[in-house]
């Protein structure tokens, strides 16, 4: 995970340092064959294993011509799946938002007790496989757990409802900003925040016209991440979902129903948009990246 | 506007940053708050701005208690060491901030700000790069856009914590000069920490000399440079000999001779340090003297007017102890020195202190003789 959180720096790094000369340079040039070798490889695993399922999705999908598959797509079951998804994801990424760039910012601009802890749970969701993390919210509010009589008593249904199958997607993509954010802001330090305050910036202003500018394509970038968790969560919402069709049946869980009644092109179908919304991200990423490498080139000091 | 701190007090954890710290800043001076680093210098200076909390003491803005006055009403102007210019905003952004971030109804309209800032930018003679980014400025120029948006709010103090000490060495030496200029324009109270003794000398009014949390020395740079109040003092300012020894009457006896000198003031027997400054050494070629000390010279460094001689001791089995001696170029080759040969150092003048019980040489040692 931590690996997602670097990239981005790392493009960063790559933007400002000029690996280029390694090539250039004949002292430090490795034989043709060795490049052709690693890239060879390389390759082969990316279209193997990559690009030949992605491709027999979309393929799967469009067998039977484009009827079935707007069919398949605007059939109620996956129209309110593909809803579903979009709300889930509607809601969960604003308040991870929220709650990243404030966790990102006490971490890396006060110093306060139980830090460390902090740091720890967030990447909780991380390390907690997905069903558990279901189940919990089950236990918690399921009709034999803690509240739930309670809950049922008040006649508000939680868990194999909406409700549930958003705080599970708000479970599993919480540690996405916060992470992505925390070393960007532990690295810009809090220099520039303490010039805005003695020059008499009040906080809300510090923050928005000094910290946010700074952080923005991280920002953009954790968001772009956790959406794409978000909507192609499978196993914490297979968990409370309950697979009620229509109703609490979101995109992945849709797929796999479908899949089992042996209805191959509308599984296909629906998962060729799934895969289309995560191709979406990637390019929105990618875009994120190469506009963070060119902002680190013109603004960053030294 | 005067600045006053009394009896401050800062630990970070157990270590005691600041002890019992009260200081007076007249208004209108340029006072330079100077030690090696971890002596605390920065931590009181942001106390004073206000980014820092005392656990103890005041800190008097024209007589009157700001330990609760918030740092946006202190009207204070910070310059950072490492500049903290809003690296996304242009200069003339950079410099407008403070300008723009004020109440609504103390706001100027963005017709005075222009002009302003575009003053302040001649000021600190910079106004063609109004439209460039920090990133694209060099140290000397960031550093300079920092203290124009530090001016723009029109601040009762300016605090400037090691602002050169990012900079390579001609930068900084144009830049000191530069200040003090500034200075002597705008007449605006100002501290500005630092560590290296020159630049504080250079440029300021007065020194305060800090050391482990401690004052060790208040005056003007010629005050504090010719007569350092303590061995610390002695140390930090400028390049010195260390001698470590006995007081006798009118001598220091040292481990295979003795040095004389003319305080008298001193118990015999007790533990002393004696300094002496490379120039007050003289080297005398006639070793059948009993005065001074034997060494011998390891190396020699001829450039400028004066020449530097290092030497080691030979006739001290105890450590290694080096000297450095300065003398004309023309002394030098009267006295046909050359790497190898054995002299003997005779000081011109001494300064001794009597050793504090607890105090032992490694720490004069340790701040850099």
């Amino acid at each position: 995970m931590a690996a997602i959180a670097t990239t981005l720096h790392a493009a960063q790094a790559a933007a400002l340092g000029s690996p280029r000369h390694y090539e250039d340079n004949p002292a430090t040039r490795d034989r043709p064959l060795v490049k052709w070798i690693v890239l060879t490889i390389s390759l082969l695993f990316f279209i193997c294993f990559l690009v030949l399922p992605l491709a027999t999705v979309f393929i799967e999908a469009l067998k039977k011509g484009w009827d079935v598959y707007l069919e398949a797509i605007l059939d109620d079951d996956a129209f309110s799946a593909i809803e579903l998804t979009l709300i889930a994801a509607v809601i969960a990424v604003p308040l991870n938002l929220v709650f990243g760039v404030a966790a990102a910012w006490a971490i890396a601009k006060f110093d306060f007790r139980g830090k460390h802890l902090l740091i720890t749970f967030i990447d909780l969701p991380f390390s907690v496989s997905p069903v558990v993390a279901g189940l919990v919210y089950v236990l918690m509010f399921g009709s034999n757990g803690w509240i739930g009589p309670w809950l049922s008593d008040h006649d508000i249904r939680i868990v194999f409802a909406v409700p549930g199958i958003v705080l599970a997607t708000i479970f599993v993509t919480f540690p996405f900003i916060a992470r992505e954010l925390i070393p960007l802001m532990q690295a810009q330090g809090k220099d520039e925040e303490e010039a805005a305050v003695v020059l008499g910036a009040s906080g809300w202003q510090t923050f928005w016209y000094v910290t946010l500018p700074n952080i923005r394509w991280g920002l953009i970038y954790g968001v772009v991440l956790c959406n794409a968790r978000a909507m192609g969560e499978f196993g914490a919402v297979s968990v409370v979902s309950g697979h009620i069709r229509g109703v609490t049946n979101t995109m992945p869980l849709q797929i796999e129903i479908l899949y089992n009644e042996y209805q191959f092109s509308a599984a296909f179908a629906v998962a060729s948009l799934l895969a289309l919304l995560a191709l979406v991200t990637l390019v929105l990423k990618t875009f994120i990246e190469w506009r963070a490498a060119l902002a680190a080139r013109t603004t960053h000091q030294e | 506007m005067s600045i006053q701190v009394k009896n401050i007090h800062k630990k970070f954890g157990s270590f005691v940053a600041l002890n019992d710290i009260s200081l007076d800043f007249p208004t209108g001076e340029l006072v330079a708050l100077l030690g090696p680093s971890g002596c605390g210098k920065t931590t009181l200076l942001r106390i004073i701005a206000g980014l820092e909390q005392a656990d103890s003491g005041n800190v008097l803005l024209e007589g009157q208690d700001a330990s609760r006055t918030h740092i946006r009403d202190r009207h204070v102007g910070f310059v950072f060491q490492h500049y903290a210019l809003f690296r996304h905003m242009s200069v003339f952004d950079n410099v407008a901030f403070g300008l723009r971030v004020k109440p609504r109804n103390e706001r100027p309209s963005e017709d005075v700000i222009r002009k302003k800032v575009k003053d302040l930018l001649e000021l600190v003679q910079l106004d063609w790069l109004a439209d460039r980014f920090p990133a694209q400025l060099s140290g000397g120029q960031r550093q300079r856009i920092a203290l124009a948006r530090a001016l723009a709010v029109e601040p009762r103090v300016l605090l400037l914590d090691e602002p050169f000490g990012a900079l390579d060495a001609k930068v900084r030496k144009e830049l000191r000069r530069w200040l003090r200029q500034l200075h002597d324009e705008l007449h605006i109270t100002s501290i500005f920490v630092t560590h290296d003794q020159e630049e504080a000398l250079e440029v300021s009014d007065r020194v305060v000399l800090l050391n482990r949390g401690q004052v060790e020395q208040i005056g003007s740079p010629e005050e504090v440079w010719r007569t350092p109040a303590t061995p610390f003092v002695y140390s930090f300012l400028g390049s010195v000999n260390l001698f470590h020894g006995r007081s006798a009457h009118g001598e220091v006896q040292l481990d295979g001779g003795s040095l004389s000198h003319d305080k008298g003031n001193i118990a015999p027997g007790a533990e002393v340090i004696a300094f002496a400054r490379p120039h007050e050494l003289q080297i005398d070629t006639n070793l059948d003297h009993t005065d001074g000390l034997r060494a011998r010279i390891t190396r020699i460094q001829a450039f400028g007017l004066t020449a530097t001689v290092e030497l080691e001791r030979t006739d001290s089995s105890e450590h290694l102890h080096h000297y450095e001696v300065e003398l004309t170029l023309d002394r030098l080759l009267a006295l046909q020195l050359r790497n190898g040969t054995e002299v003997r150092l005779i000081p011109s003048h001494l300064k001794v202190f009597e050793t504090p019980d607890n105090v032992g040489a490694e720490q004069y040692i340790a701040s850099g003789i």
